[in-house]
């Protein structure tokens, strides 16, 4: 099994972090899931030697836990959330609209491996519904019309430059250097 | 036998009666005490709880006491009021308190069962006539007495792999799976083999083991004894026969020391499979798989099914008469076994005295596995101590018999089941030496003896073992021997009656118990064939303790002097 | 709807997170005063702080509702094991996205709080478990902990005393079940989150590697060091008796402007956050069901009354509007404020379909240790199901019924109430909307798909 130098010392100081080897075993799987795209047999037996435990103990944890994978997605994976908040503003039209548009059916990775849909439970962003992400930008509002349009944005390569669509990670504020607001705006107390 | 600690007892209300229980206990083997069952499919007493079938949810409550004052708190009738914990507890991983109160029969409890009961059996297949475990199915068992008694599901049922092969002696049907995760605690727990897991989660959980690996150590088998329902089986045993036809009888497993309780189950003289017996004691509720598979050398191809003199088939009373020719007023040279039974040994001893022979003895030893199968790969080496056989520790071959051979010592052998040549005896020392000999399957020895006596498997005849940890142990016969073959204790009986002028020992256990009770300085001196019969027996071992005994530590056995290197 | 003004939010946990001039960096924080009451508590002892936290009366925001402070007292503090704290950053209730507001924009004030926690209850290592679907939230706690670190706030030695907690991120991987604190315990010893026995197995006592836990939400968390600033009395004074602080409840479904709100506690009605807060409903719609705390939480049909006496002795008779937001108020109306994710639903819903859709959910996400959750869960599933796909039969809503009062208290942990829950008020509340699927199981053209 071939990891990078990179991720070999990452999970090498991940290791030490834990009072017990055990415990970074979801942590590891996910490290190497980042690189290699899921967790074949060989890897589980990587995994579990590394961490002293028994091939099982990995693979019931990769079964078990539905952002593990034994198989890739495809390039870009799509998730739409199908739980109550989301569907009562139309999840489920929107997940039609990207399986018509993109061309696979959810749960499945299109023939030439480049897109996969997965239809999964809340994404803890039910204001905002429906909600779909994009690898890992979450788009909101994305009604079966939009959800149209962001597949054509996908599809293009344009998705991440978007202005009309910004994902709520995009749209956090994450500068180090703001000063203070002047004491006269109207504050949100 | 299921031990009873003693420990302090604890007063707790069961059903509305007061009865006592040993403290630390829990209520489901409370209750069993006192007679009730708790239904339970996850709960095992040798295993760690995992409390997830939900089967045993009883009533629990404590008298109440007020919060300040400590004093309890009576009802108008003076009764003090329980307070009733609000949601049904499992019983397997509550354990008794002085003063508890528990209801097991109660409209709640009842109900409880019906619900767990019906939503086992929503997904489970409709298996029962083609599956293994019908007639000791836990599943069956409980649902005619818990359970509702028709379905209300209309639904389909979830479909996983069947007729798996999980191992090579194990088959795993999913579907029929409960998830108990009774055999996986085992499986960490006892063999410390951590093989077994559950994939996917849950209704679609599926038990497996990681592609490549396989359940195949040597308490595989145990697995298919702990599972409640018919997911996993034994390959072995699969459709061969429905377990209500079977009888069973109790025994001892004869492959090691370790002395592991049994049941030998037959049908119509035909064997058809060997199953653990708990002790607490000695075995918990576990055996290895290769002493299972010991059944199969009653009818293997070797049995040697009638006498000989001179390999020319013979009646047995003519190759008795010839052998008592052949021994009488000879210096014989005995050689004994370790697999015989404590009365075997014994009679065996009393020929030798008689007749001033010489005894040799040898050992079977192989490696400990520090569980149930231990280095002593024979059941009775310590009887043949106890009988007075042999006074030192049998060493692992018999050279010392073919150096009294060479040095013409001996004229003739009474050889007991035991290969000569295989035990280093140089064959040049056996020319010319008359050999009598007493086995059950064809060896080097037994193709060179002069008369050749068929004897009984232990499953074709009832006997005493002593195991490592000196606790005498009896087994029971579970199917007749072959037609013509007299039993061990006859045919040595016969042999003694006619070497020695002496009183005549009666070939059957009880006369042969009497005598040995008399031995003067037997540890036997105060216990019965009825004691041993009841319980095993714990003996006095203190007059061997220096002996070079080759176990190693293993489960419920320390050893108790240091093993030699 | 009432003729007060709009009631006001009151954010204290959510005072900077929207500001604009206002970053998850730790120089925003700062500059607002942060790590300012982690330095005061080191000046106090561990007991003082527990004290605090105790009388301010806080009830955990995770679901359960259970005061923190008595939480911490149940520590086994005498044992010699080492003692651990968790924060459950594994919001995953259907309807509530409060945590994710607080770690995406304001991180600090979670580090800050859980630093405090660990000081007063003398964890040896601190847990951040985040879930998995928080890609970037994980990422910016990390760098968050690592500019505290380096400023001496959190890990060895902080503030330069002999106290030192390690913090650790760890990602969960798409599991409803890690939000329970004993299967979160589990998925972090790393195997399958199966939530234990408790007896014997609680967090306080046997909790991580059996030794003894303090698993508390995100929430709950900030609340301690605004407890801090104040003082435990005066933060009791915010909200009601019993229902101390403010609570941060997510609105979504349909209504004008779903979204997150900061109110103390009691401080409106349900009806005042769907029409004032939240604008009301879509045009030319009208209330047909709110579901108050979460999909475990019981439904309430919008035409219900609720009547009886309050815990202070006084009559209550309200209609769904009246219910007060905090944690007694719902549970008077006989469902409970859960995670505060309030799901609204308009009479275009189909009840059955909706049912259905929470149905699946619980199946889906059932650890599959216990029987009656396991096949109890997706029984329902099926049925309601099959009562979508057009073979609703009559006696599908008594089975249904009879389904779920097998599962509630029967399992190990609260999923079994949580699955329960929906269809025993569903049936309860909807019978009519079952029955009606056996005559008309085809959806109605203003329905929106829901499964």
């Amino acid at each position: 099994m071939n990891l990078s130098e990179e991720t070999i010392l990452k999970i090498d100081a991940l290791i030490p972090k834990y009072p017990e080897k055990r415990s970074a075993a979801l942590m590891l799987i996910h490290l190497i899931q980042d690189e290699l795209g899921a967790i074949d047999l060989e890897a589980c037996e990587w995994i579990a030697d590394k961490l002293e435990l028994q091939p099982i103990n990995i693979q019931e944890l990769i079964t078990f836990y539905p952002m593990l994978r034994e198989k890739p997605w495809g390039k870009k994976h799509i998730r739409v959330c199908r739980t109550l908040p989301c569907a009562l503003r139309g999840s489920y039209a929107t997940c039609q609209a990207l399986e018509k548009k993109l061309g696979v059916k959810e749960g499945h990775v299109r023939d030439d491996g480049e897109y996969s849909i997965e239809f999964m439970e809340c994404l803890a962003d039910c204001g905002e519904g429906p909600v779909v992400m994009v690898d890992e930008e979450t788009y909101e509002n994305v009604d079966s019309v939009k959800a149209g349009e962001l597949a054509d944005l996908l599809t293009s390569g344009t998705l991440e430059i978007s202005k009309k669509f910004v994902s709520y990670e995009n749209a956090l504020i994450q500068d180090s250097n703001l000063e203070a607001a002047p004491k006269s705006k109207p504050s949100t107390k | 036998m299921i031990s009873k600690k003693n420990s302090k007892v604890v007063p707790i209300v069961l059903d509305g009666k007061e009865v006592e229980v040993p403290e630390g206990m829990n209520l489901v083997d409370a209750a069993a005490l006192h007679g009730k069952e708790i239904p339970h499919y996850c709960y095992h007493p040798q295993l760690s709880v995992a409390g997830n079938c939900r089967m045993c949810l009883i009533e629990m409550g404590t008298p109440m006491r007020n919060r300040e004052t400590g004093e309890a708190i009576l009802d108008d009738d003076g009764s003090p009021r329980i307070g009733w914990v609000p949601k049904p507890v499992i019983g397997c991983a509550t354990n008794v308190s002085p003063g508890m109160h528990v209801k097991t029969e109660s409209e709640k409890v009842l109900g409880c069962r019906e619900g767990v009961m019906e939503f086992l059996l929503v997904n489970h297949p409709l298996d029962c006539p083609i599956c293994d475990q019908a007639g000791e199915c836990r599943l069956q068992e409980f649902a005619t007495d818990y359970g509702r008694g028709y379905s209300r599901f209309v639904e389909r049922k979830n479909v996983k792999p069947k007729r798996t092969r999980l191992g090579p002696r194990v088959t795993l049907d999913d579907e029929r799976c409960i998830l108990c995760s009774r055999c996986i605690r085992f499986c960490q727990e006892v063999p410390k083999d951590d093989v077994l897991g559950f994939v996917d989660r849950g209704s679609f959980s599926t038990l497996t083991c990681f592609p490549g690996r396989e359940l195949d150590n040597n308490y595989s088998l145990n697995t298919v004894d702990l599972c409640p329902v018919g997911a996993l089986t034994s390959t072995d045993f699969r459709f061969k026969m429905r377990v209500w036809f079977l009888k069973d009888a109790d025994s001892i497993c004869p492959e090691s020391s370790a002395g592991c309780n049994t049941t030998v189950s037959s049908r119509e003289g035909e064997l058809y499979r060997i199953t653990p017996r708990r002790n607490d004691l000695v075995n918990d509720s576990w055996m290895p798989d290769s002493g299972r598979e010991l059944y199969k050398s009653v009818k293997s191809n070797n049995r040697i099914l009638s006498s000989r003199i001179d390999q020319n088939p013979c009646t047995a009373d003519e190759a008795i008469i010839e052998s008592i020719r052949l021994l009488e007023g000879k210096k014989i040279g005995i050689v004994g076994s370790c697999k015989s039974s404590l009365e075997e040994q014994f009679l065996l001893n009393q020929i030798s005295l008689k007749t001033n022979a010489v005894n040799f003895i040898r050992g079977h030893f192989e490696e400990d596995d520090g569980i149930l199968l231990s280095a002593d790969r024979t059941p009775n080496l310590r009887g043949a101590l106890i009988s007075g056989f042999t006074q030192n520790y049998p060493k692992d071959n018999l050279v010392s018999l073919s150096q009294a051979l060479d040095q013409n010592q001996l004229d003739v052998l009474l050889v007991i089941d035991e290969d000569l040549e295989a035990a280093q005896v140089d064959i040049a020392n056996l020319e010319g030496v008359p050999i009598v000999f007493i086995g059950t399957h064809t060896n080097s020895t037994s193709n060179r003896a002069s008369v050749v006596l068929p004897s009984l498997t232990t499953f074709e005849k009832s006997g005493t073992f002593v195991n490592r940890s000196f606790y005498a142990q009896v087994f029971r016969q579970a199917v007749p021997g072959p037609a013509g073959v007299l039993p061990d204790l006859s045919l040595l009986s016969r042999l003694h009656n006619g070497l020695t002028e002496d009183e005549e020992i009666s070939p059957d256990q009880n006369s042969v118990w009497k005598v040995m009770n008399n031995v003067s300085g037997s540890v036997l001196k105060e216990i019965s064939l009825t004691d041993v019969r009841k319980d095993a027996v714990l003996l006095d071992s203190s007059k061997w303790s220096d002996l070079p005994f080759v176990e190693s530590k293993a489960l419920h056995f320390e050893p108790a002097t240091k093993v030699e290197a | 709807m009432s003729n007060k003004s709009t009631p006001t939010e009151r954010r204290i946990i959510l005072k900077n997170a929207d500001d604009p001039n206002y970053s998850n960096k730790i120089s925003c924080y700062l500059r607002e005063g942060g790590y300012a009451m982690l330095k005061k508590s080191f000046k106090m002892k561990p007991e003082e702080i527990g004290a605090e936290v105790l009388k301010s009366g806080v009830r955990g925001r995770g679901g359960a509702g259970f005061p923190a402070g008595m939480k911490w007292k149940f520590l086994d503090r005498k044992s010699g094991k080492p003692i651990y704290l968790i924060c459950n950053a594994d919001e995953s209730e259907p309807g509530t996205f409060k945590d994710r507001q607080i770690i995406h924009k304001d991180p600090h004030q979670l580090i800050e709080g859980m630093m405090i926690a660990a000081y007063a209850i003398q964890a040896k290592q601190a847990f951040i478990y985040i879930r998995a679907e928080f890609f970037e939230g994980a990422r910016i706690l990390e760098s968050a902990i690592d500019e505290a670190k380096a400023k001496g706030f959190c890990g060895d030695k902080i503030l330069g005393s002999d106290f030192s907690c390690d913090l650790v991120v760890h990602r969960g991987a798409g599991a409803y079940i890690c939000g329970e604190e004993t299967g979160l315990i589990e998925s972090l010893e790393g195997k399958r989150p199966n939530p234990r026995i408790k007896p014997p197995y609680f967090p306080a006592v046997l909790g991580l590697y059996q030794c003894p836990t303090i698993v508390n939400n995100v929430e709950t968390l900030c609340n301690v060091k605004h407890i801090m600033e104040i003082g435990g009395d005066e933060f009791a004074k915010i909200g009601k008796p019993n229902n101390t602080g403010t609570r941060i409840w997510c609105v979504s479904g349909h209504v004008k402007k779903p979204g997150y709100y900061e109110f103390e506690c009691g401080a409106l009605t349900m009806g005042e956050m769907i029409y004032d807060v939240c604008g009301g409903l879509l045009p030319g719609r009208s209330l047909q069901a709110v579901i108050p705390g979460g999909s475990s939480s019981k439904i309430l049909r919008a035409d219900e009354r609720f009547s009886g006496k309050l815990k202070d002795g006084t009559d209550f008779d309200w209609g769904v509007e009246d219910i007060p937001l905090d944690f007694d108020g719902p549970m008077a109306a006989g469902t409970m404020s859960g995670s505060g994710g309030i799901i609204v639903m308009d009479d275009t819903v189909d009840m059955v379909e909706a049912m259905a859709n929470i149905n699946a959910f619980y199946a889906h996400e059932s650890c599959g240790q216990c029987t009656p959750c396991r096949e109890g869960s997706l029984w329902m599933r099926k049925i309601t199901q099959r009562m979508c796909d057009g073979g609703a039969r009559e006696e599908d809503a008594d089975l249904l019924l009879s389904v779920a009062n097998q599962i509630e208290g029967r399992t190990i942990c609260a999923f079994g109430e949580a699955a329960a829950w929906p269809t025993q008020s569903f049936i309860a509340k909807f019978r009519d909307r079952f029955e009606d699927k056996v005559k008309n199981p085809e959806r109605k053209k203003s329905s929106l798909q829901l499964i």
